[in-house]
Formats: structure tokens, sequence, C-alpha cells
């Protein structure tokens, strides 16, 4: 297994099914009474957050005390960043109080990846600017096999703020491997730069037309758009917006019968998706966040467990 | 004190000795005469003394970074007998008193003439111009202006800039960056890389429409604009197009947009985080095309030292910029010299003869890149035209470290510089 978890890059086909399998297994560990495994017990887990997160913090932090850790949360934002600390001094430090494993949320694309060559725990990616979330495709993945059985074969469509999205960007990497395919939809301004040579390279398709996709898609992933885009004037109002990308009332009625609908949160419920596709009986929003817990213990078990593991048996 | 340079080989390509003496060329030919010191150029190129269109010396201001001192002495390392101070210190180069103080520090490190570069706009904020005139008749004699880090964006700040500038010959460097098309945040090529990493996307878009707007305002201000770190295949050929029409451009290209390429930021390693950012290969080749053929017309380093922990932040919040001028040799060696695209004497026309010119130091009470003749002064760079060098950082001379070519391996060797007959540099290391 991987020793940090930056990217779904560093994860094989293999080695992502084997962390679905074992979250399927910690999965149970949510339905009993005491949730509790000892598989972390005496290791230390800091959640380092130098931007907002309050669901996917909670997320790591329930996945780690369940599994016996003891989790700390740290929130940079505000603190030695503003002061002018590197990254390095703040990442050495944190790391200089004995930690077992680091889980960094930064604002910043690549944090993450820059922090791992410089400190010797493990560290899980949870979000780096407009780069990568590699726990929230995999539990994706999770969500979207549960339903569907094996993806190979399936065809998602992952609609919205492509351009500003690490949710889509870690995606769209975990469900070509996984052998399913991907078209991306969203208006020209927020596909990414390059996204034609990107999309030929990495296998997906891309779309301006959200109605002609839809029809042809098993699972439709609605990405979040952040209403402050409309002043960088990247689409005109929230209105055509919805108009032309969002998963409408009527759009529902263009999905393939039980096709699921799936979003990062949190939902702007009205612009990018309706209440009517947010709590449809296909709508897997809440199986997501459930998921989230149960693969995170996961990635967790096996960056952190095995590692202490060698230690203790080499000492 | 008298130097004899012996056997070396002259931009023109022919062999001779060298006589140097009281500062001036005394003799070329086989000379006889004995002097204090001899230094044996068998197999070396002597070249006119290096001239760097774009420096920051970072003093006053950040001085764990690099003071004029520090820069003088990488300068001299790399071949340099003049270096342009870029005028974005703290505070800026914005008056005749700051630009003289940059010349004296200069003038008391005495390794190479240090020459202020004077801001267009006070505190390079781009709204006012700053006292240019005052800056002109100071004993700084600053030519040239830029605004350079910031884009002197508002066209009709440049216009009044190109057009004032006029009275006393001087030229607007611009750092050509539409803020509306590439803000503060902007930090890789805008292209498939960019859209992968997540990265604020710099297109070359934003550098281009601003060389476009520049060399029709030179044209209608009948003035003279010159472009800072050209980055872009359009921008190469808008210069192109204006020399063509007869417009008054020049432009300049740094060493690093000659060899690297966008893809060295795949790591996230602010090591390579620079303004203009390193463009694809095909920017590249047409960035060296241009430099053959003239149209760009000079190697300008942009040295650019950072303290170590302001690079050491997040990609996107780490300081623009890298280290340039122990270097700038040994990669136009290898780009250009080796792969055929220039000549020696080329080499002494964009590394010295040109950006001279550009910056009016061609002429004056001390005349930079004049031609290796008798009676020019002694501004000389002795090269070792095949020396494999493997770039250590820590080797530097720089007080910064921010060295994107450490653990390459170059040719090309700077063995002695000597300003005005002194030498600064001897056997490759400080004399």
């Amino acid at each position: 297994m991987t020793r940090h978890l930056l990217s779904i890059d560093d994860l094989t086909v293999e080695e992502i099914h084997e962390i679905l399998t074992t979250a399927t297994e910690m999965h149970d560990v949510q339905k009993r009474a005491v949730k509790k495994l000892p598989a972390l017990r005496g290791r230390t887990v800091i959640n380092l957050f130098f931007e907002d997160s309050t669901r996917t913090r909670s997320s790591f932090e329930i996945a780690g005390k369940w599994l016996s850790a003891d989790v700390i949360n740290l929130s940079a934002k505000g603190s030695s960043a503003s002061k002018g600390e590197s990254l390095r001094d703040t990442a050495l430090t944190v790391t200089a109080m004995g930690i077992d494993g680091l889980v960094v949320r930064h604002a910043a694309s690549g944090a993450a990846e820059q922090i791992s060559r410089w400190i010797d725990v493990p560290v899980i990616n949870a979000g780096d600017g407009t780069h990568e979330h590699p726990t929230q495709a995999l539990l994706d993945a999770y969500a979207l096999t549960r339903r569907l059985g094996s993806l190979e074969g399936k065809h998602v469509a992952i609609v919205g703020d492509v351009t500003h999205s690490r949710v889509f960007r870690s995606n769209v990497k975990s469900l070509v491997k996984l052998g399913a395919s991907v078209t991306v939809v969203a208006p020209p301004t927020l596909m990414p730069a390059g996204v034609g040579d990107w999309s030929k390279a990495a296998g997906f398709a891309t779309s301006y037309d959200l109605d002609a996709v839809l029809p042809q898609a098993d699972a439709v992933m609605m990405l979040r758009v952040q209403r402050e885009r409309m002043s960088g004037g990247f689409f005109p109002t929230a209105r055509e917006y919805t108009v032309g990308y969002g998963l409408t009332r009527d759009r529902l009625a263009l999905l393939r019968p039980g096709a699921p609908i799936l979003h990062p949160g949190p939902m702007n419920r009205g612009l990018e998706i309706s209440p009517d596709a947010a709590d449809a009986a296909d709508s897997l929003v809440l199986d997501q966040v459930s998921a989230g817990v149960a693969v995170r213990m996961s990635v967790l078990y096996h960056l952190l467990a095995g590692d202490g593991q060698n230690e203790g048996a080499t000492a | 004190m008298s130097t004899l340079i012996k056997g070396a080989t002259l931009p023109d390509g022919t062999t001779s000795d060298v006589l140097v003496a009281d500062g001036v060329i005394a003799e070329i030919g086989k000379v006889s005469a004995t002097a204090e010191r001899t230094i044996d150029a068998d197999g070396l190129r002597l070249l006119p003394g290096f001239v760097d269109l774009h420096t920051h010396l970072r003093e006053p201001g950040r001085e764990d970074a690099e003071t004029v001192l520090t820069g003088s002495r990488a300068a001299a390392v790399g071949g340099y007998t003049a270096v342009l101070a870029m005028a974005n210190t703290n505070p800026v180069t914005d008056t005749a008193e700051a630009a003289e103080r940059v010349l004296d520090l200069g003038r008391a490190a005495g390794l190479v003439d240090v020459q202020p570069v004077g801001a267009v706009t006070k505190g390079l904020a781009g709204e006012e111009l700053a006292e240019l005139g005052l800056m002109a008749r100071s004993r700084a004699k600053v030519r040239v202006f830029s605004d350079d880090g910031k884009c002197v964006h508002d066209a009709r700040v440049m216009r009044r800039a190109l057009e004032y500038v006029k009275a006393f010959g001087g030229v607007v460097s611009q750092h050509s960056q539409d803020p509306a098309l590439a803000g503060p945040t902007a930090c890789c090529h805008e292209g498939e890389l960019s859209g992968r990493l997540g990265l604020p996307g710099w297109p070359g878009v934003a550098e281009e429409v601003i060389v476009a707007r520049d060399v029709m305002l030179a044209r209608h201000t009948g003035s003279r604009v010159h472009v800072a770190h050209v980055s872009t295949a359009g921008s190469v050929e808008v210069i192109r197009w204006a020399k063509a029409q007869g417009i008054d451009v020049t432009a300049e290209v740094t060493p690093h947009h000659l060899l690297l390429t966008t893809d060295l930021l795949a790591g996230y390693d602010p090591t390579f985080k620079v303004n203009p950012p390193l463009r694809p290969s095909e920017d590249v080749e047409a960035l060296r095309t241009a430099l053959a053929d003239g149209t760009i017309d000079a190697v300008a380093t942009d040295h650019a030292p950072h303290a170590r922990h302001d690079k050491e932040h997040a990609f996107v919040d780490a300081a623009f910029g890298m280290l340039g001028l122990e270097t700038a040799l040994p990669v136009v060696t290898t780009v250009m010299v080796e792969n055929g695209l220039l000549d020696w004497a080329g080499v002494a026309r964009v590394m010295s003869t040109n950006p001279a010119r550009i910056a009016g130091l061609a002429d004056g009470d001390r005349p930079q890149g004049r031609p290796v003749a008798v009676g020019e002064p002694a501004n000389l760079t002795l090269v070792d035209p095949s020396a494999q060098v493997v770039v250590d950082r820590a080797a530097s001379v720089s007080l910064s470290r921010n060295n994107p070519w450490h653990d390459r391996k170059l040719t090309g060797r700077v063995i002695a510089t000597l300003l005005r007959g002194t030498p600064t540099v001897l056997e490759g290391a400080l004399a």
C-alpha cells in the first residue's frame, strides 16, 4: 500500500479494491452499539486543517476515533500561516510533537504533496485547493459500487464547476481506473484549461450539453457551484446556470430509472441541484456521508496500522 | 596593473594575445611585452563583459536574500561587468535619491557597474509617474524605467511614460502581464498541466495582449519600448512584426525560458515558480529561434534571489523567481551554441553589445558592451566553451539558494572577468 495518500495516482486498481473491501468491514462497525476497533490504539493522528471544513474534518475525526486512535484537530487557518510561518515550518512543528499520521486540508493545490516531502509520517490529503480530494473519490466509488455493483462499463456523468473541483480531479481518476466511462459536463468557462488534451490522454469525455448526456448515464455526480464564481464572470446568473446545468425536476425524467444521484456537499439547493433531486429515492447524498467514515477508517487503517506494525517488528 | 591574456580566441574567431593596461585594451596580436599578470587563454573565448538588463539585488529591503555586494559577486562570477538593478526594492527606486543610493552601493562593492533601473510609477502602483526626469538627471543617470514585478497595465499611464522618457533618451522596460487575464495568483502556464494540477493559469495571451498594445503605443508616441522576459511564441510573432514595421522595440529572454519547461511544475516545487511562468517546449523553441534571428535582442537573467522560507510555502503562496547570474553563460552555451543557433560573436551580441546599447551604457564615462579592440575599456569575460559543469546550488556566491539549475549538467564556464582591466574573477572564482 502507498505510504501517503496524496492523489488517486498513488493507488493501483488492486489497492482501490482493497480499500473498498476493508471499508465494507468498517461499515459494519457503524451499525454496532459499541463502535470501537482497537486497530490504531496508541497512535496519534493530527487533522491539520488550513482551510475550514466541518464535514471532512468530522469524518476523519470519527474514523480515527472508531479505530481507537487519538485524534487532534488543529486549525492552522488564521494562526501561524497568517503570521508568515512557512508551510514547511508548520508541518515540521506539528510532526515534532510525535505523531503517527497527518491529515491535511489546504486551500492551495499541492500543499499535501509538498508536506509529504518534508516530514516522515504518512500524509493523507483531505483536499488540496482545486487539485485532489482522494478520500472523497474513494467514498464515492464505495457508494456507487454498493448501488451499481462493479463499475466496469458503467457511465458516470460529472456535472458542474469542473475547473475549480478537486472532487472531479480525484473522481475522474478513480472512476476510469475502476473501468467506468466518464463524461464531464460544464459550460466552457468552467472546463479546466487544456481539457481537450487531458481528456484524450486520461480517457474521459467532455460535453457542454447536459440534456444529451443524462439519458446515457448510469449515475450522475453533481458538483457544488460557488456563487462567487458569478462575480468572476464564469457565468451570467444563477438562473441561467440552473437552466443549463442544474439537476432540475424536469431533468430527473431524463435519467435512466434507478440511476443514482451524487453530490459531495454542501449542496446549493436550487442552483446546481433541485430539492426534488437531492431528496429523490435515488439520491446517494447521505449514503456518501456514511460511506465517508467507513472509507476513511479503511484508509487510516491501511496507511497507519501496517506502518506501526512494521516498525514494531523490527524494533 | 597590466594583464596579458595569452592565445585567446576573439569573438571573430581569430586567436590573439590581448594586453590590458591601465584599464584599457592596449594591444591585440602577437604580444611580446610582459605583464604583471599572465592568463593562459589557450582554447578559451574572450568576449566583451556581459551586461544584464534585468537583475534583482534586493537591497534595500531584503538584505537577507541578497545585497548589492553579494549580487555583484554573483554577477562577476557569471562573467558580468554591468547589471541593471530592478526598482522593486523596499523602498522602491522611484526617486533620484534612491537611485543614487543603489549606484553608490554598487561603486562601493566595486565588482560590476550597478546601474539602477527607475520605477515607472510611484511605489510601482501603476497610477502616477515617478520622478523619471529627476532620476535621469541624477548621478545615477537612469535611462531604463520599469515597474518589473508588475505591469504598467493602464494604457494611459504607459502612453505618458513612453512620451515622457523621450526627453532624455529613456526606455520603458515592460513586465507584460495583463492583470485581468493573469492576476496575482496566476502561477502556472495555462494549459493541460495547470488544469491537471489545479493551479491558477497564467495564459500566454495575458503577455501577448500587452506586448501588442505596447508596440502600438511605441509607434504612436514615437518612443522606445523594451519587452522584459518574453516567454511565448505569440509575443515573438508580435515583436517580429513590430520590428518589420520599424517600431522601436527591443526584447530580452531569460536563460530559464530558453531551457526549462512547464512540466517541471508537476511536483509543486516552488523552485520552479517564476513570473512569467515556465512555458511548453513550443514556446521555448520559438524563443531560441527568435534569439538566433535577432527578433529577441538580449539574454537577461531576471536573477531573483529569495530567502528559503519565502519559497517554502504552498506553491501558490511561495515567492516568484529564480537565481540566474552565475548560470546564464552555461545555459546560453548549452542551448544556443551547442545547438548551432548562435556563434560566439552572437553570444557577445546578445549578452553584451545589445544589452549595453538598450540600457544606454555603450557610451558615456563608463562604457560597457564595447568591442574587443585596442583603446576600448577592458571589460572582458574569458570563457571555457567546452567545460562541463554540474550546477551545485551550495557553491553559489549568492545569498540565496532558489536555484532551478541544481544538479543539472551544462556546458560552458566563465574562467575570468575583468572590470576596466581589474580582474574580478580568476580561475573561475572571485579574484
